[in-house]
């Protein structure tokens, strides 16, 4: 039953300011945000204006398309500001935290006992279902869909990530009743993914009602993507839901306690923090309360990993997805012969710089591009590092030509941006291959519904 | 640093100014110095060191062992010719005196195939107004290499105008071109101005000294073709390379070294570099156990290591833009070649060299072996569909 995946194609970025496994002091949370942004082709309709009390679960916006889809406050507070662009598209909705932490009361049971549609009514009502995103596209699942399976990673193996096995342990209990509710929703299997190399903690290879399958190998094999084209790739049609193990944290306190509990632990990362360490905080949470003087000066703030997370600011907030806050050295100078130098403190896929030579290095990357766009020149630099069997540039290609008949055939419904971070971090021509797989995923669920 | 950095600011063109020449030229300059400190912004905070400066250096790097050693042997054959230097003696007389006149004699090609091939994509530059994209970087490097030495300096510009604009700016510039550019600049010469670009008398430069008697400044496969294949140097000599030859493809040892570099840091391909020796050798067999002449029957092996079959492999079929792109194509677009030109070089009497034009007709048929590739993953993809 259990399937062993070997992943040989991808490649470990070692970067310094890996978390230590220890927690800090729980961060004061004093005001979240929520972006719309988080989520690609989302149209938000508000449901709370500028003075509004809400409580922890409170709707703040919902789905256009689907308005069982709700947005809903992680913290209890007063909505503080709703800050819009052009057209009156909204930016995010702010909440100030009130101290009082007051809950909306969902249903409190084991999901075994309960029917499909309870458990798919509390997770909607709670704002807990936009954790759950979907093949092809990758968006939120729509809960009208047939999911053929659901896949949760248990492993992330993206640079400086969180350990997730660190961050469930002992939390048993909470993380099998997630896991039974997932079973609930498909008439299909439940997939862990547990990360085969080391041995995974005991809450994974406990667990019950999934199959447990082991993967072993370099980044990308976290991905969950990744993980399923291997398992049972996707097809024309076929939709399958996926989520992280730390996601299914949040569904199991759901039942086990009857309330959104939006609290979450992070890794905050990188070499411009001066002790990496594990921080409690909540989804949304100002960054500001997390960072509390302990990095130091000219490193840019990333919500999530170097290879596809969003820069904020130093007051910015965390995305909804992220369970990391990774902060290093902004680049910016320019490099005097750059092209030619030897390089020992640049980490290349390539073997153009002798740092091939010392595999184990540890490097401390900033965010210099190391050069300018240009057509595509090289070949096999993709296939290098994308593990599944697509022929990555001719589907880049046939993205940039918005060509959707080509982008069918060539397995599109199967992948997403994370899946091409490598592709773009080695790309010789410094294109921006995650924003091409975006915009063409977009396009794509546009003119297929 | 700092120094030359504000003054390059200082003199900085407008883009959108009056002389767009001028701003493509400084930026083609600028960002030669300094490896500008854009940062990323979106998709990746992080990136890889490599970028298309880089890659194409490294290529010149591979390059150079096959330049050095083609100065080094333009003396020596003209030495060699006029009987200054006796036959064997390779290195022990004369060392530096070969070394001066063969730098006199490519430096020149190696200067006007830059200036007019830099020159052309400059004005390219201009008029798209794109920043300069490094391409030439290469072929202004090959173009020499697989020339005669005493191809005429304004046939080389004619050529390299040629090359670049028909064979590569029309398509699109860089990345974008069918055929390998500096394949177009010799085959433009080869049929513009066959008479300087085979026979006897333009691969040895004689200057203005008179040749020995008996001397023939054919290559070895000029030779082979009108019968002589008694004057094919041993295997030993074609591998170091001391025999005539276009300045840079003379000696697989040099070729090697560059190939060498070329694998180890993963620009060259292995692949295409494997699969044509193989399509070669498979010929040559073929040619050793069922031909009829002597031609036939000179080894595979040493087939192999004449004429241009070497430096056509490492250097010129392994072009990423024109050669296949997926993994699979890249093993048959090399046998292809590897095939195609042993048979036009031994079969066919009026090319005494089949490697440039195999290649030019496997970058013809590169994307249609992509093609076939690209279809049996789709088709694989569909099959998946239907058996579920």
């Amino acid at each position: 039953m259990s399937k062993e995946i070997k992943i040989r194609k991808g490649a470990n970025i070692k970067l310094k300011g890996v978390a230590e496994k220890l927690y800090t002091n729980p961060a004061n949370v004093s005001e979240i945000v929520l972006k719309p942004s988080d989520f690609p082709t989302l149209t938000p309709k508000l449901l709370v204006k500028v003075g509004d009390k809400v409580k922890a679960g409170t709707p703040l916006f919902f789905d256009k398309e689907n308005d069982k889809i709700l947005f809903t406050s992680p913290i209890s507070g007063e909505v503080t500001e709703i800050n819009r662009a052009e057209k009156r598209r909204i930016i995010d909705v702010k909440v100030k935290a009130d101290g009082e932490n007051t809950f909306e009361i969902f249903k409190q049971a084991d999901p075994s006992t309960l029917s499909k549609e309870e458990v798919l009514d509390n997770l909607l009502k709670s704002g807990v279902w936009p954790l759950i995103r979907q093949r092809p596209f990758d968006v939120i699942a729509n809960p009208n869909d047939k999911p053929k399976a659901i896949y949760v990673t248990a492993l992330d193996t993206a640079p400086l990530a969180p350990d997730y096995g660190f961050i469930v342990h002992g939390k048993d209990e909470v993380f099998q009743l997630g896991l039974n509710a997932l079973a609930k929703l498909t008439d299909g299997k439940v997939h862990l993914n547990v990360n085969g190399e080391d041995n995974p903690e005991d809450v994974f290879t406990n667990a019950k009602n999934v199959q447990i399958n082991r993967v072993v190998g370099p980044h990308p094999a976290g991905n969950v993507g990744i993980q399923a084209h291997h398992i049972d790739p996707v097809n024309k049609g076929e939709v399958i839901w996926v989520l992280r193990a730390l996601d299914v944290l949040t569904i199991g306190k759901l039942f086990k306690e009857g309330k959104y509990d939006a609290s979450r632990t992070i890794a905050f990362v990188g070499s411009k923090v001066k002790s990496p360490k594990y921080v409690r905080t909540v989804l949304g949470a100002n960054i500001s309360d997390i960072i509390n003087g302990n990095v130091e000066e000219g490193g840019r703030f990333i919500s999530g990993n170097p290879l596809t997370g969003t820069q904020i600011a130093a007051d910015g907030h965390l995305s909804y997805y992220d369970y990391q806050l990774t902060v290093i050295p902004e680049g910016g100078n320019n490099q005097f012969f750059g092209w030619i130098m030897p390089g020992l403190d640049k980490f290349s896929l390539s073997r153009t710089f002798c740092s091939w030579l010392t595999p184990n290095k540890v490097y401390d990357l900033n965010t210099n591009k190391n050069g300018e766009e240009r057509a595509f020149v090289m070949t096999g630099e993709y296939e290098k590092v994308f593990p599944m069997d697509i022929l990555p540039v001719y589907l880049v290609k046939a993205m940039i030509t918005e060509d959707i008949d080509n982008m069918e055939k060539l397995g599109i419904y199967e992948v997403a941006p994370e899946d091409f971070a490598l592709c773009e971090y080695g790309c010789t021509s410094k294109i921006e291959t995650q924003k091409i797989v975006r915009e063409a995923l977009n396009l794509v669920k546009k003119e297929c519904s | 640093m700092e120094a030359l950095e504000k003054f390059m600011q200082k003199i900085k063109p407008k883009a959108d100014g009056k002389f767009p020449l001028a701003h493509a030229v400084w930026d083609g300059t600028y960002t030669f110095l300094f490896v500008p400190g854009h940062t990323n912004h979106n998709g990746t905070h992080i990136k890889d060191g490599i970028d298309l400066k880089r890659t194409m250096i490294m290529v010149v790097l591979a390059l150079v062992p096959a330049l050095l050693f083609g100065i080094y042997n333009v003396g020596h054959q003209h030495f060699l010719a006029t009987g200054q230097v006796v036959l064997g003696d390779h290195v022990c007389n004369l060392f530096w005196a070969k070394f001066i006149f063969g730098a006199m004699k490519v430096l020149p090609l190696i200067i006007v195939s830059y200036a007019v091939g830099l020159g052309v994509e400059f004005v390219f530059a201009a008029i798209n107004k794109h920043a300069i994209q490094e391409g030439f970087l290469v072929s202004g490097m090959l173009i020499p290499l697989i020339m005669p030495v005493d191809v005429p300096l304004w046939m080389v510009a004619v050529a390299t105008i040629f090359a670049v604009v028909i064979g590569k700016e029309v398509f699109g510039g860089t990345g974008m071109n069918v055929l390998n550019v500096a394949l177009v600049t010799r085959a433009f010469l080869f049929f513009a101005y066959p008479t300087k670009m085979s026979g006897d008398q333009v691969w040895v430069s004689l200057g203005d000294c008179k040749a020995v008697d008996g001397f023939s400044g054919a290559t070895p496969l000029g030779n082979a073709v009108q019968g002589g294949v008694d004057a094919i140097p041993s295997l030993m000599d074609s591998i170091i390379g001391f025999i005539p030859g276009s300045i840079g493809e003379t000696s697989v040892i040099a070729i090697g070294l560059g190939a060498l570099l070329l694998v180890i840091t993963g620009i060259g391909s292995l692949r295409i570099m494997l699969s044509m020796f193989a399509g070669g050798l498979l010929v040559g067999l073929a040619y050793n156990t069922f031909g009829s002449n002597p031609f036939h029957q000179v080894p595979a092996i040493h087939q192999l290591m004449l004429g241009g079959f070497a430096f056509g492999a490492v250097f010129m079929a392994t072009d990423p833009v024109t050669a296949s792109q997926t993994a699979t194509g890249k093993i048959i677009y090399g046998l292809f070649i590897g095939i195609i030109a042993m048979l036009i070089r031994v079969s066919n009497p009026a090319y005494p060299e089949g490697v440039m034009l195999a290649i030019l007709l496997g970058n013809v048929f590169a994307p249609l072996i992509d093609n076939i590739v690209v279809s049996s993953n789709i088709k694989k993809r569909l099959k998946r569909l239907k058996t579920a």
